[in-house]
């Protein structure tokens, strides 16, 4: 392993964390504001032009808040569970394939931080621990509230990525890999994965809604019934850890959803604009696209939050258990169908 | 017409319990529906109003604080009759009466003055009936935008003669005005 190879991935990851961390900032931002377009109202503008330092004012007025600490038995596992939150969050994004390989000082630059052959699974993996920061935190405050969050959190999450991998299940016989990166590439040009698995979009995303905690499946922090929930103790920074690892996620799974399902960094003439204005020029663009398709999701995630109302939770566990996952075991059976019409085809004399 | 159709409001509508068909069920639809309505909102004039900079318009009866009014010659108008205490439904005011020496004449319209003339500003309620009940044009209540100023003690709530009476300037422009016409 030469060094320039450490020095291109030091920096690669330094940016990748830098630019998870200014989404998950600025989605506070998009959040106040989308919140305050769809409810009439101009949302927060006096810090900065149109707010734009608002989110800069909120961490700042959490660092300078007093740390709270409940009497806890647990003083340890309360510190450990936003730094789980966090760092499972920002763990996610190692695998993902932010752009096609940049040409740069006669090098090709691969734009993620680790290409994995696993790296679907790799993400699953890394996602089904973050319920350990959200559990750890909630039993580890002392207080029936957020034991109550941690709980549902913990059964929600569990339930939803059952569906979530079963769904996945139905993409992956048709892309044959796990690899973040070639699932990437193989839908070049407007060969996107959605026109070829919409159930399988479409469960993936009610998922990812129950993954990530936003409504209408937040009932882990449902402010009417469980004051906060799991992070009802927590003040200051940790609490900021909490809801800025909610965001991260948040950024996460939108950027796996346009990855998966979006076709990635790829857009429509693609590789006529790496062929004739150049690799890097046509390369950057993807990267752009892959961004507004990312911002696209978050949006509508926000979106989403000011429309559908919270679920009741008998209600979230009979579509996670009885309506979602039957629906991808069908999907799976109908898509191994289509893949092997033609020796069934065959088979039946045709 | 039965009484079981009829509709005052005209806003009425039957509950109906139906069974709901398989794409009701789905809910799909109903949430792309509530997609839209959602998003028309986003482009709606929005109804903030900025409001340092922008001062909604107050109504042409709004009462805002109270004023104790010279005449023109710039003596006080109360005689601490006490009516405006006894209409007050919040108990706000409070008064202590003396009497007019010779050499205040300048200063008070009529032989007995308020001494103290004291509003707690925490009860007010801005109802207007002290000005409704006064009987010699003494307290109105101003269209001054500016309520009540904040504070950190309760006692600097309630605005004695201090904040209360008009300026004697002011009694004099009102004068000079009145002349002009």
């Amino acid at each position: 392993m030469d060094s320039t190879f450490i020095i291109e991935k030091s920096v690669v990851i330094v940016v990748v964390f830098a630019v998870t961390m200014i989404m998950a900032m600025y989605s506070t931002w998009a959040e106040r504001k989308v919140a305050a377009f769809l409810q009439d109202r101009v949302g927060p503008n006096r810090a900065g032009f149109g707010g734009l330092l608002q989110p800069l004012a909120d961490g700042l007025k959490l660092f300078s808040k007093e740390e709270f600490e409940p009497n806890t038995p647990n003083r340890f596992l309360f510190f450990v569970g936003p730094a789980i939150a966090m760092s499972t969050a920002l763990m996610t994004s190692a695998v993902i394939p932010w752009g096609d390989k940049l040409h740069l000082f006669g090098r090709d630059i691969l734009l993620q931080a680790t290409d994995l052959n696993i790296g679907l699974l790799y993400f699953f993996g890394v996602v089904s621990v973050g319920v350990y920061g959200i559990m750890i935190g909630g039993w580890a405050s002392n207080n029936k509230f957020s034991l109550m969050g941690a709980v549902r959190a913990a059964s929600q999450m569990v339930s939803y990525e059952v569906a979530m991998g079963l769904s996945m299940i139905a993409l992956l016989m048709m892309t044959g890999s796990l690899s973040l990166r070639e699932i990437s590439a193989q839908q070049a040009g407007m060969n996107w994965n959605v026109f070829y698995q919409p159930v399988s979009f479409l469960i993936f995303l009610i998922c990812a809604f129950a993954e990530t905690n936003r409504t209408p499946f937040d009932l882990a922090e449902c402010e009417s019934e469980l004051i906060g929930g799991y992070h009802t103790e927590y003040s200051s920074m940790k609490m900021g850890f909490y809801l800025f690892a909610e965001y991260a996620n948040m950024f996460i799974s939108s950027t796996i959803l346009a990855i998966l399902f979006f076709g990635g960094y790829n857009y429509p003439g693609m590789s006529w604009v790496v062929e004739n204005v150049g690799v890097n020029i046509g390369n950057i663009i993807g990267i752009g696209v892959l961004f507004i398709k990312i911002c696209g999701f978050i949006f509508f995630y926000m979106w989403v939050r000011w429309t559908i109302p919270r679920f009741r939770y008998d209600q979230l566990m009979h579509l996670g258990w009885r309506i979602l996952i039957p629906l991808s075991i069908i999907n799976i059976i109908i898509t191994g169908i289509v893949i092997l019409r033609a020796d069934i085809a065959a088979y039946l004399g045709f | 017409m039965s009484i079981e159709t009829i509709s005052l409001s005209g806003r009425k509508k039957v509950v109906s319990n139906k069974e709901m068909t398989f794409l009701e069920k789905m809910y799909l639809i109903a949430i792309v529906k509530g997609l839209f309505i959602t998003i028309k909102h986003f482009f709606r004039k929005k109804a903030t109003i900025q409001y340092p900079e922008q001062v909604r318009e107050m109504s042409p009866v709004y009462r805002g604080r109270h004023m104790l009014k010279r005449d023109e010659q710039g003596r006080e108008n109360c005689t601490a009759c006490g009516l405006c205490a006894l209409s007050c439904p919040a108990e706000a005011i409070t008064m202590k009466a003396a009497e007019r020496r010779a050499d205040e004449k300048h200063l008070y319209r009529e032989e007995k003055y308020a001494e103290i003339y004291e509003i707690n500003m925490l009860r007010c309620i801005f109802c207007g009936l002290c000005e409704e009940a006064c009987p010699k044009d003494a307290i109105y209540l101003t269209i001054s935008k500016e309520l009540v100023p904040s504070n950190y003690d309760r006692e600097d709530f309630i605005f004695g003669k201090d904040k209360l009476v008009m300026p004697l300037e002011m009694a004099i422009q009102n004068a000079q005005l009145k002349n002009a016409n």
